[in-house]
This record gives C-alpha cells, sequence and structure tokens, in this order.
C-alpha cells in the first residue's frame, strides 16, 4: 500500500498519523494506519461499517479519551506536535479541532446561545451579535433563523439543526472540522446544502469527513481513504486503511481490488 | 399447487367486520371495566380526604387563623399564624440544607462517578436512607443536633426534615441528569468545554425542570411530616422569635389538638389540615407550571 500523495505533499499536512493501533482495552479496534490530512482540503473516510473510520476520526480532537478502556500506539502528529504527548491538553486540542457529530444535537438553549457557547468558553470579547451572524451566514443558515435567533437550537428542522451545529463548530474559529457522517439522518436536499457548505468551509478550514455515502465522497472530498475490516481466528474484527489517494483515483482507478468492488457497489 | 390455493386452504380468508359477541371482543370490554374500575378505587381515599378535610376546616377559614395565635382551651377564636410561619420557615431551612447536598451528590453520581463502585455504593446507601422511617429520622436529629445544643429549635426540625428530603431530591435529581442524552455532552466537550463547563453550562440547565420536580415533591413531602418534628421543633404557642428555640408547625398543631376535647381546637386542626393540604397542592400546581413554562 504505497498511496500516492503527490498533491497532498504539496500542502502542508495537518494530521500526521504513524502506525496508529487503537485498542479498546486488549481488543485491537483499527490497526497499522499510516495516513496524512492536508490543509484546507475535504478528506473523506469510506469503508463498510465497523471499520473504524468513526474511531480514527475521535482520535484527532481526542474524543476517545472519554472512553476508559481507550488507549493507542503510534503515534498522530497534529501540525508536528505529539497529540497524545503527555504534555497535550485534550481541552486546547478540542478548541482547535471542531466537531460535527451524526446525529444533529444543538444545546438545549436558543440558536443564539447555541453559537455564542463555544466563544464564550474561549472568552471571546468581541461583539457577538456580529460573530453569531458571520457563523450562521457561514453555515448557509442565517437566512433561516435570523428572525427566530431566540428560540430553541431543538425546534428547528433536522437539516437545519446540523447547518446550526456546524454554525456552533466555526463559530470558535477551529483549524480543522472534524464530521462524522453528518448528513445520514438528512433528507437529500439538506445533504446538498451541507455538501455546498463543505466546499465553502474548506476554504477556511480542513475537513474530514466520515461518510457511508459514496456519492458523497466522490462528489465532495478532495481525498479519500478506504477502510476496511478483517476478522481474526477469534472472531475480532479490526478496522484497517485499504488504501488512501486522491478522490478521483479511489473512485476511478483505485490500485486494490477490495477498493474497486467496494466503490463499484460489488462489495461482499 | 399454487401458493394461493396453499394460503387459502390454510388460513380462510377472514371478514374485517367487528364482532361484537366474539370471546375476545367480549374479554376486551370486561377488562376496561375492571381497569376504569380500580382506578376510581384508587381515587377514593385522595377524594375523601379531600372532602372531610374541606367539610370540616372551611367554616373556620378566615384571616384570623392566618394571624392570630393558638387559643388556650375553654377560649373561643383564635387561629395558627406562628404555626404556619413555623412550617414555612423549617421547610425553608430543610431546603436550603438538602438542596445544595442533594444536586450537588447527584452530579457527582451522575457526571463524575457514572458505572464506579463509589457511585454503586452512594446510590444504594441513598436508597436504604429513603427507607428510613421518619420518626427515627427524628431521633437522630434530636440527638445530632437538640441534645448538643441543649434546647429544641426550628434549626433542628430543618435538619430532620433535610435529612428526609435528601433521599428524594438525590434520586430525582441524578435521573434528571442521567435522561439528558450523551450527545449533548460529547456537542460541549467537542467544542473544548472541560467537564465542569459542560456540566453547569449545558447539561445542569437541560435537566432543570424536572429537578425542580422532584425538589418540590421532597418539599410538599416534608411540610407534612409530623414525627421528626416532634422531637426536635417540638411546639409553641407563641410567635417564633428564632430559629433556635421551640417553633410551632402545622402539622405538629394538627397532632396536638386533634386528640384535645375541646370543639374549638377540633375545628382548629381540621382548618389546620386544610391549610396544609391548600399549601402542597400549590406547590405541586407551582412545580408544574415552572416546569411547562421551561420546555
Amino acid at each position: 500500500m504505497t498511496p500516492n500523495l503527490q498533491t497532498a505533499r504539496q500542502t502542508e499536512t495537518v494530521f500526521r498519523t504513524e502506525n496508529l493501533n487503537i485498542y479498546y482495552g486488549n481488543f485491537l479496534a483499527v490497526k497499522d494506519v499510516s495516513i496524512k490530512i492536508p490543509k484546507h482540503c475535504i478528506t473523506a473516510f469510506i469503508g463498510p461499517s465497523g471499520c473504524g473510520k468513526s474511531t480514527v476520526l475521535r482520535c484527532f480532537n481526542r474524543l476517545n479519551d472519554l472512553i476508559k478502556s481507550f488507549h493507542i500506539d503510534g503515534k498522530i502528529y497534529y501540525h508536528d506536535q505529539d497529540l497524545y504527548s503527555s504534555e497535550i491538553d485534550p481541552v486546547e486540542v478540542r478548541r482547535q479541532v471542531g466537531m460535527v457529530f451524526q446525529k444533529p444535537n444543538p444545546f438545549p438553549k436558543s440558536i443564539y446561545d447555541n453559537i455564542a457557547f463555544g466563544p464564550r468558553l474561549l472568552g471571546y470579547k468581541g461583539d457577538m451579535d456580529v460573530l453569531v451572524e458571520r457563523s450562521l451566514k457561514q453555515a448557509a443558515l442565517w437566512d433561516e433563523v435570523k428572525d427566530k435567533l431566540k428560540e430553541s437550537g431543538t425546534a428547528i428542522s433536522g437539516g437545519q439543526q446540523q447547518r446550526l451545529c456546524i454554525a456552533r463548530a466555526v463559530a470558535v474559529q477551529p483549524d480543522v472540522i472534524l464530521m462524522d457522517e453528518p448528513c445520514s439522518a438528512l433528507d437529500p436536499i439538506s445533504t446538498l446544502k451541507i455538501e455546498d457548505l463543505l466546499q465553502e468551509l474548506k476554504e477556511q478550514y480542513t475537513i474530514i469527513i466520515v461518510t457511508h455515502n459514496m456519492q458523497q465522497a466522490s462528489r465532495a472530498s478532495d481525498f479519500t481513504a478506504f477502510f476496511n475490516v478483517q476478522a481474526n481466528d477469534k472472531g475480532q474484527r479490526t478496522g484497517y486503511v485499504v488504501e488512501y489517494d486522491r478522490t478521483e483515483v479511489i473512485f476511478q482507478n483505485p490500485m486494490q481490488e477490495a477498493t474497486r468492488e467496494y466503490v463499484s457497489g460489488r462489495f461482499g | 399447487m399454487t401458493s394461493q390455493e396453499f394460503a387459502s386452504n390454510v388460513l380462510p380468508r377472514r371478514s374485517l367486520k367487528r364482532v361484537p359477541s366474539s370471546p375476545r371482543t367480549l374479554f376486551s370490554a370486561v377488562m376496561t371495566v375492571v381497569a376504569f374500575a380500580c382506578a376510581a378505587i384508587a381515587l377514593i381515599p385522595l377524594i375523601s380526604v379531600l372532602y372531610y378535610v374541606i367539610i370540616n376546616g372551611a367554616g373556620r377559614l378566615g384571616p384570623d387563623l392566618f394571624t392570630q395565635l393558638p387559643p388556650p382551651p375553654l377560649v373561643k377564636g383564635g387561629g395558627f399564624g406562628n404555626a404556619i410561619l413555623g412550617t414555612l420557615l423549617t421547610v425553608g431551612m430543610a431546603a436550603a440544607i438538602s438542596i445544595p447536598f442533594g444536586v450537588l451528590a447527584a452530579i457527582f453520581l451522575s457526571e463524575f462517578a457514572r458505572d464506579t463502585v463509589v457511585a454503586d455504593w452512594i446510590d444504594f446507601f441513598t436508597n436504604v436512607l429513603s427507607g428510613v422511617p421518619s420518626i427515627v429520622v427524628g431521633v437522630f436529629a434530636y440527638a445530632l443536633v437538640v441534645v448538643t445544643t441543649g434546647t429544641f429549635s426550628a434549626f433542628a426540625g430543618g435538619v430532620a426534615l433535610a435529612v428526609l428530603m435528601l433521599p428524594t431530591i438525590v434520586r430525582t435529581a441524578a435521573e434528571s441528569l442521567e435522561s439528558v442524552p450523551n450527545e449533548t455532552r460529547q456537542a460541549a466537550i467537542g467544542l473544548g468545554a472541560t467537564r465542569f463547563q459542560t456540566t453547569i453550562q449545558v447539561v445542569l440547565p437541560a435537566a432543570i425542570p424536572a429537578i425542580v420536580t422532584g425538589v418540590m415533591l421532597a418539599i410538599s413531602r416534608a411540610a407534612g411530616e409530623t414525627a421528626p418534628l416532634i422531637f426536635t421543633a417540638l411546639f409553641s404557642q407563641y410567635w417564633a422569635k428564632g430559629v433556635w428555640e421551640p417553633i410551632a408547625s402545622l402539622s405538629v398543631l394538627v397532632f396536638n389538638f386533634a386528640t384535645v376535647p375541646y370543639k374549638n381546637q377540633q375545628q382548629l386542626a381540621w382548618a389546620g389540615a386544610l391549610v396544609l393540604v391548600g399549601m402542597v397542592l400549590i406547590t405541586s400546581i407551582l412545580s408544574r407550571w415552572a416546569t411547562q413554562r421551561k420546555r
């Protein structure tokens, strides 16, 4: 597996993993991931369920720290800092690496307070109204909610809630936005809106998106990592990266037969 | 044999029409009646309590009740203003003690120690505490406060009621915190909130309506308690001068006056019961109103 990352090398690398193994207790969940995430690109993680895409994604903002039995070996570098070194404060990591979850999860607060939550945590001193408006505009939600900023963030539609969550993530001006199947609970129109949004967001942010939707990966992403899963003789299923390359290579001319079968829908 | 023949042979097509005399319909009708009757019977105690309290107590309702002191035997008139004030004072002190302890304990159980051995044990002892008879709690508060301070007092009554309220508050608050979805916590943590910020700014506000309901429930339970107050707050014929002396309360007043042979006192006992029920009712309604408005 020697991914052709000519283009990736031309831009700066945001995340670099080296022989990353992820464990829950003794169970090896994902093995030997060595990938580079380029700056201001959209990188998609695709693959069948249970192959560890989300697990890898959640390592990048140390959200897996919440799971007690979780540990890794190998390295993850974020702009050449060892992300899992004991000097790193996970809270600071999460302030620079934002996240949008599978299920829209706005706080049970007003739309305004949902956006203002992150900046307030960071002690933002500027004009909050301006920041809320700018964040909602970036998430293409401003026109739909500008007259009901005081209403609850849970009272709007699912697609709007997910864009609210994106607005909430961009409000703290992160460096990276991680998205864990952000469209899986949404209808096709909302999905398209969010995909359009991704193209605008990548001008400012580095985006990593986990998706089950192959068309979404091929339409929206610049790079694609195909994950697969293999079972050992005890029946434990371990995920690994089959192939990682530019999206058009993965979808049109992949090097691995397994990738070709998966992206063409003949997987199994 | 085609599949259609097969199906019609084994399971003949049934009519979709309702058959009122079929055993299934009859059974359903009978059970509905039985369930309704049981629900009605369960309401009888509540309705008869309310009926008796209103019939016997409403006659004495008036401003005197709230402004006058309890009369000596064979004297007409009077009221129990000091007992209402005393109940409010002791319950208020109990709430001031048990709400912070209870809610913080619930936060610890639900947010910081969930699924740990410590949490299991605290949970277990909370359940044990809620099963301790209220009179035992009264004796405990007697030993703890009355004996050490050398006097029956409103404060001792407040401590006894606080111990009674604590398990209810801990359990309802922990349950309401646990019912806040984990996605909400992850959203806050994903934005770079610390655990403390997540709890205080996101989880607790989301759980507040349910916590308020639990607290109100505990308060209205405590307001009616008599046994723990007999050992601690005792009773007083006079207006309270402070929290460090015996104080009157509605429940003890009802207990005292209901058992004496004087007509006027018995009437006051009924009126006291009515006011007590009314206070509990108002608390419940307020808590419902507060919870619904939040949503």
